[in-house]
C-alpha cells in the first residue's frame, strides 16, 4: 500500500480541513457525491449560528424557552405523525384530551362532548373555524332560498392570516381600520358593517400590532340587540392566538369565551402562550353542531369511529405530546404564575420607558397580553434625534430584536415598536434590556442621525 | 435543633417517580388540575403511554420518513425554536429554505431553476392546495379576460389522495376523478381527456398513487391535452402531485419523462418528508417559472432589506425540518439518494416474489418502476379460510403494520400493501416474509369462521 494514498483515512482528518468544508459547498443543485454525515450537520449548525439568539428575540410571540423533558419529548416523538391515528393511537388518545382540557377552560357547555382539533399553527386553526362559518351560514341561506354568493366577515385590525382566509376562500373581509386614536374594534364600528352577508364577527383576544384585547363581550351584547331588531343572526368565532392561554389565567373576569353563547369557535396558538414548541395550534367549537357535519371527514380508529377535520395531513405529532405535558406540568397555578410574570416584566419594561421622557406607552402592560406598545412622543419640545426604526437597528447590534412598524390603514403615519414578554425572560434581562435603549438614546445624542431609516428599509415585522 | 424531628417534605423529592400520587392516581385527562407537577415524572409517564403507539420501524403503512440519524436528531433539537415564517428572525433558515427550492427546482429539471418560485410548506397537503389555488386562480383571470363564466371549476385527476377531496370541497372545486375499474387502476390520458371541459382548472397526475404505487402517465397525459388543445384551443396546464414519486423517480428513473421538462407541468408537489428523508413536517410546492403563480396570491414580506415573495396557508411554522431537507441534499447527493432509494426498491421487488410463491395471491404492483413496495390481492378463486384483513390483524401481533384497503369504488376488490422506506433491510424483509409464510400456515390450521369486515379492518386512510 503506497503511504502516499491518504483517501482510506479521509474520516480521520478534522472537519475543517475537509474538502467540504474547504471547497464552496454546493447551494443551488445536488452534488453528486455524499459527503460525511457529521461535517455537513457542522457546516449547517454553523451558518445557523446567523439566526440570532430566539431568547433576545422580543418579537415573536411563538415560544422558544424549553424545558428539557420538552426537548426529550419532542426527540421522542420525530417520527409521530399526527394524522394516523390507527397508527399512533395514544399520541391520538393525547391530542383528544388537550381538546377537552381547552374546551372545559374555554367554559364550554359540555365539554367533553365537543369537537376540536389540533392544527400545524392559528392559521390554519383560523381557516377551520372560517369554513365552518362559510358552511353555516350558506347553508341557513339555501333554507331561506336566498342568495351565497358574496358572503364577508367583520374582523378588527387582523393578523395576515384572517387576509389571506378571505382571499382564498372567496370572501370580503371588512377590516374595521384604525383610527384617530381607536386601535381595535368596538360595537359601533362592527355594526356599521354587518349584514345578511355576514357570515361572522372576529373580535382578536390580543391583537398584534398593540397586545390588547378586543371587547368581545359587548361586541356579543350588540349582536344579540342586532339580532332582535333585524332578525340576523350573526355569530362570533374568536382569533384567541394569544390570549386563549393567557385570559383564562390572569384575567379571569373578562367575559370572552364560551361563557357567551353567541361565541361559537376559539382558536389558539399552542405554540405561544400555551409554551409549547413551534407547531401547534387549536380550534374548538362550542358544541358539536356548531361544525357542520359536510366538512368531516370520518376515519377509522382502533375499530371506532373518529372525526377529524384539517387542511394538513401528515403532522408532526411532538408538539401536541408537548402541550399535554404542560397541562400536567403546570396546571392552572403553573400557568398563572409564568403569564403573571410575564405580564409585571411587560409593565416594568412600560413604567422605565415613560421614564426616559421621549416615549408615549400605546399598551402599557397591564391588562392584555404581556409586553408592552410605544411610540415616540409628538409633543417634544426639541426633535427627536432619530425614529424607532432607527433604536430597533441599535438595539439589534446588542442582539435585541425589536418589532418596529407603522400602524395599519389611517394610522400609517403612527410608527410604533413593540416587544412581548414571553416565558423564559426574567428581571434581569428585562434591566439588560432598558439599560441598552437608555444607551442608545445616549449614542444617539452624541451622534445625531442625519437621514434616519425609513420604513421600506426598517419595517422588517409582518403581521 | 431536635433530633427527633423528621421533615419528610425533605425527601418527598428522592421518592422514585412511580410511588409519588401523581403516578399513583388517575392522570389529568379532560380537565387542567390546579396543582403543578415534577416535570420528570410527567415526562416519563406521558412517554410510557406512547409505548401504545407501536414502533415506526415495522410500520410498513406509511409513507412518511420514520428512521433518521442521529444528525438530524441534533438538528432538529437545535432548530426547535426557528420559525419558517420569520424570514426576518430567522435570515439563515429562510436562505437554506430558498437554496432548497431552487435544488429540487434543477432537480426537476426548471427551465428556470435559479428564479423560479417555490416554497416550502407543513407536507404535500398544503402545497397541492397552493398548486391548486394557482390553478384556480389562473383560469378564472383567463375566464374573466374572455367574459365568460367563472363560476364552475373542475379538476380531473385519478385516485386521489384526501387532500384532493380536500381541495376541491374547501375551495369549491367539482372534482373529476376518474374511478378505478376492473383491471385499470390509475389515471390513463384517455379517462382523463373524457373529463375536461373549459371549466377544467387543471389535471392532476399523481406519481406515485397511494392505492398501489404506481405512477401515472404524465407525458401521456401530457401528450394528449397537446391533442386536445389543437383540436378545443382549451390550454389545460398540469399539476403533478409527486409527494412520493418526485424524491424517487429522479434518482431511480430518471428515463421518465414527467417534471419541467414537459412544458405542460406547471406546478410539481413534493413530500421532503417521505422519500424526501425528512422528519415530518416538510412539503415542498415549486412552479415552472415566476410567470406560472398569480401575482395576486402572493404576499411579499421584507427581507434583510430587500424583498421575498411568500405563498403559504400556515403562518408560524418549525423550521427544523427544513434544515433537515437541506442536510440530506448536501449529505447524500444524487449517488446517496440513488443507493437509499435503489436498496428500498430491491427489497420491495424481493417481497413481491415471496409473496408470489404461495400462489394464493395476484401480484397488482411488483414493486419495479415506481414506488418502493409491494401490492397483492387474493386470487378470485382461491380457497382460503382468511381474508387479508386477518391477515394484517395477525401480522401486527408480531407489530407488523401492515395496510390492507378496499379500493374506491370497487368495493369487491381488496388490496395488501406495503411501503419500503430507507432504514428497513433485507433481513427485515426476511423476517416478514417468515411471519407472513407463518401467518398463512395459522389460517390453514385455524380457518376463520367469521373473518374481520371492512368496517373493523381498514385502518389505512388515503
Amino acid at each position: 500500500m503506497p503511504l502516499h494514498i491518504v483517501d482510506k483515512h479521509k474520516s480521520l482528518y478534522d472537519t475543517y480541513v475537509q474538502s467540504a468544508t474547504i471547497e464552496e459547498i454546493s447551494k443551488f443543485k445536488l452534488a453528486d457525491e455524499p459527503n460525511e454525515p457529521e461535517t455537513i450537520k457542522k457546516l449547517i449548525m454553523d451558518e445557523l449560528l446567523l439566526d440570532g439568539n430566539s431568547k433576545q428575540n422580543l418579537a415573536t410571540f411563538c415560544q422558544t424557552d424549553l424545558d428539557k423533558n420538552i426537548h426529550s419529548i419532542m426527540d421522542k416523538c420525530i417520527d409521530k405523525n399526527m394524522i394516523d391515528k390507527d397508527e399512533y393511537p395514544q399520541s391520538a388518545e393525547i391530542e383528544n384530551r388537550c381538546l377537552h382540557i381547552l374546551a372545559d377552560l374555554w367554559n364550554a357547555p359540555d365539554s367533553l362532548e365537543t369537537i376540536g382539533c389540533s392544527t400545524t399553527g392559528s392559521s390554519e386553526a383560523a381557516m377551520l373555524g372560517g369554513l365552518a362559518l362559510k358552511w353555516n351560514w350558506r347553508e341557513n341561506r339555501k333554507k331561506l332560498g336566498l342568495p351565497c354568493d358574496k358572503p364577508n366577515i367583520v374582523t378588527g385590525p387582523v393578523q395576515i392570516c384572517w387576509h389571506k382566509f378571505a382571499l382564498y376562500f372567496d370572501i370580503e373581509i371588512r377590516e374595521i381600520p384604525m383610527e384617530n386614536g381607536r386601535y381595535i374594534m368596538n360595537s359601533e364600528e362592527v355594526l356599521k358593517r354587518i349584514d345578511e352577508n355576514t357570515i361572522g364577527v372576529i373580535p382578536t383576544l390580543g391583537v398584534t400590532f398593540t397586545l390588547q384585547y378586543e371587547d368581545v363581550f359587548s361586541i356579543s351584547n350588540a349582536l344579540d340587540k342586532y339580532e332582535k331588531e333585524t332578525g340576523i343572526n350573526i355569530p362570533i368565532h374568536v382569533d384567541a392566538a394569544s390570549g386563549g392561554f393567557v385570559a383564562p389565567f390572569i384575567q379571569q373576569e373578562i367575559i370572552w369565551d364560551f361563557r357567551l353563547p353567541r361565541v361559537k369557535s376559539i382558536n389558539a396558538s399552542g405554540h405561544k402562550f400555551g409554551l409549547s414548541p413551534l407547531g401547534v395550534g387549536w380550534v374548538v367549537w362550542r358544541e358539536k353542531k356548531d361544525l357542520h357535519k359536510d366538512l368531516v371527514f370520518n376515519v377509522n380508529y382502533l375499530g371506532g369511529n373518529m372525526s377529524t377535520f384539517s387542511l394538513n395531513f401528515s403532522r408532526p405529532g411532538g408538539q401536541i405530546i408537548a402541550q399535554y405535558y404542560n397541562f400536567l406540568r403546570h396546571g392552572r397555578n403553573g400557568y398563572t404564575l409564568i403569564q403573571q410574570a410575564c405580564l409585571e416584566h411587560g409593565i416594568y419594561i412600560g413604567k422605565e420607558l415613560k421614564k426616559m421622557g421621549v416615549f408615549d406607552l400605546i399598551y402599557d402592560g397591564t391588562d392584555a397580553l404581556p409586553g408592552v406598545c410605544w411610540t415616540i412622543r409628538k409633543d417634544l419640545s426639541q426633535e427627536p434625534l432619530f425614529n424607532l426604526y432607527d433604536l430597533s437597528e441599535k438595539l439589534r447590534s446588542r442582539g435585541w430584536q425589536v418589532a418596529s412598524y407603522t400602524l395599519p390603514s389611517s394610522m400609517n403615519d403612527v410608527v410604533v415598536s413593540r416587544v412581548v414578554i414571553r416565558h423564559g425572560f426574567s428581571r434581569d434581562l428585562c434591566s439588560l434590556f432598558v439599560k441598552d435603549i437608555q444607551n442608545a438614546i445616549e449614542y444617539f445624542q452624541k451622534h445625531p442621525i442625519l437621514r434616519s431609516l425609513e420604513k421600506d428599509e426598517g419595517e422588517n415585522f409582518h403581521h | 435543633m431536635s433530633l427527633h424531628h423528621v421533615n419528610t417534605n425533605k425527601y418527598k423529592g428522592y421518592y422514585d417517580p412511580y410511588a409519588l400520587a401523581v403516578a399513583t392516581k388517575e392522570i389529568a385527562k379532560y380537565t387542567i388540575n390546579e396543582e403543578s407537577n415534577k416535570p420528570e415524572v410527567i415526562r416519563d409517564l406521558i412517554i410510557d403511554e406512547l409505548l401504545l403507539d407501536g414502533n415506526a420501524k415495522q410500520n410498513l403503512a406509511t409513507f412518511c420518513q420514520t428512521d433518521l440519524d442521529k444528525e438530524i436528531h441534533t438538528l432538529m433539537d437545535k432548530c426547535i425554536d426557528k420559525n419558517m415564517i420569520d424570514k426576518d428572525e430567522y435570515p439563515q433558515t429562510a436562505e437554506i429554505e430558498s437554496r432548497c427550492v431552487h435544488i429540487l427546482a434543477d432537480l426537476w429539471n426548471s427551465p428556470e431553476s435559479g428564479d423560479t418560485i417555490g416554497c416550502s410548506t407543513t407536507g404535500s397537503s398544503e402545497a397541492a392546495m397552493l398548486g391548486g389555488l394557482a390553478l384556480k386562480w389562473r383560469w378564472r383571470e383567463m375566464r374573466k379576460k374572455q367574459g365568460k363564466p367563472s363560476d364552475r371549476p373542475n379538476l380531473v385527476t385519478g385516485p386521489v389522495q384526501i387532500c384532493w377531496h380536500k381541495f376541491a370541497l374547501y375551495f369549491d372545486i367539482e372534482l373529476r376523478e376518474v374511478p378505478m375499474e376492473h383491471g385499470r387502476f390509475i389515471m390513463t390520458p384517455e379517462e382523463a381527456i373524457k373529463r375536461c371541459d373549459e371549466n377544467t382548472i387543471g389535471v392532476v397526475p399523481t406519481l406515485g398513487v397511494t392505492f398501489t404505487l404506481q405512477y401515472e402517465d404524465v407525458k401521456g397525459i401530457s401528450d394528449a391535452l397537446d391533442k386536445f388543445q389543437k383540436e378545443t384551443g382549451y390550454d389545460i396546464p398540469i399539476h403533478v402531485d409527486a409527494a412520493s414519486g418526485g424524491f424517487v423517480a429522479p434518482f431511480l428513473q430518471p428515463e421518465l419523462v414527467w417534471d419541467f421538462r414537459l412544458p405542460r407541468v406547471k406546478s410539481i408537489n413534493g413530500s421532503g418528508h417521505k422519500f424526501g428523508l425528512s422528519p415530518l413536517g416538510v412539503g415542498w410546492v415549486v412552479w415552472r417559472g415566476k410567470n406560472d403563480i398569480h401575482k395576486d396570491l402572493v404576499f411579499n414580506v421584507n427581507y434583510l432589506g430587500g424583498n421575498m415573495p411568500t405563498f403559504s396557508l400556515n403562518f408560524s411554522r418549525p423550521g427544523g425540518q427544513i434544515v433537515c431537507q437541506y442536510y440530506n441534499f448536501l449529505r447524500h447527493g444524487r449517488s446517496g439518494y440513488r443507493a437509499v432509494h435503489q436498496a428500498c426498491l430491491d427489497h420491495g421487488i424481493f417481497i413481491a416474489s415471496e409473496v408470489k410463491k404461495h400462489g394464493i395471491f395476484d401480484i397488482v404492483y411488483d414493486g419495479r418502476g415506481a414506488l418502493p413496495g409491494a401490492c397483492w390481492m387474493l386470487k378470485k378463486n382461491s380457497k382460503v379460510k382468511f381474508n387479508l384483513f386477518d391477515l394484517s390483524d395477525r401480522m401486527r401481533n408480531r407489530g407488523w403494520q401492515i395496510a390492507s384497503y378496499s379500493l374506491p369504488k370497487l368495493p369487491d376488490i381488496v388490496v395488501q400493501r406495503v411501503l419500503i422506506r430507507h432504514g428497513f433491510s433485507r433481513d427485515m424483509a426476511m423476517l416478514l416474509i417468515e411471519d407472513f409464510n407463518r401467518s398463512i400456515e395459522y389460517f390453514e390450521k385455524h380457518p376463520m369462521i367469521e373473518s374481520i369486515s371492512k368496517e373493523e379492518g381498514q385502518s389505512f386512510h388515503h
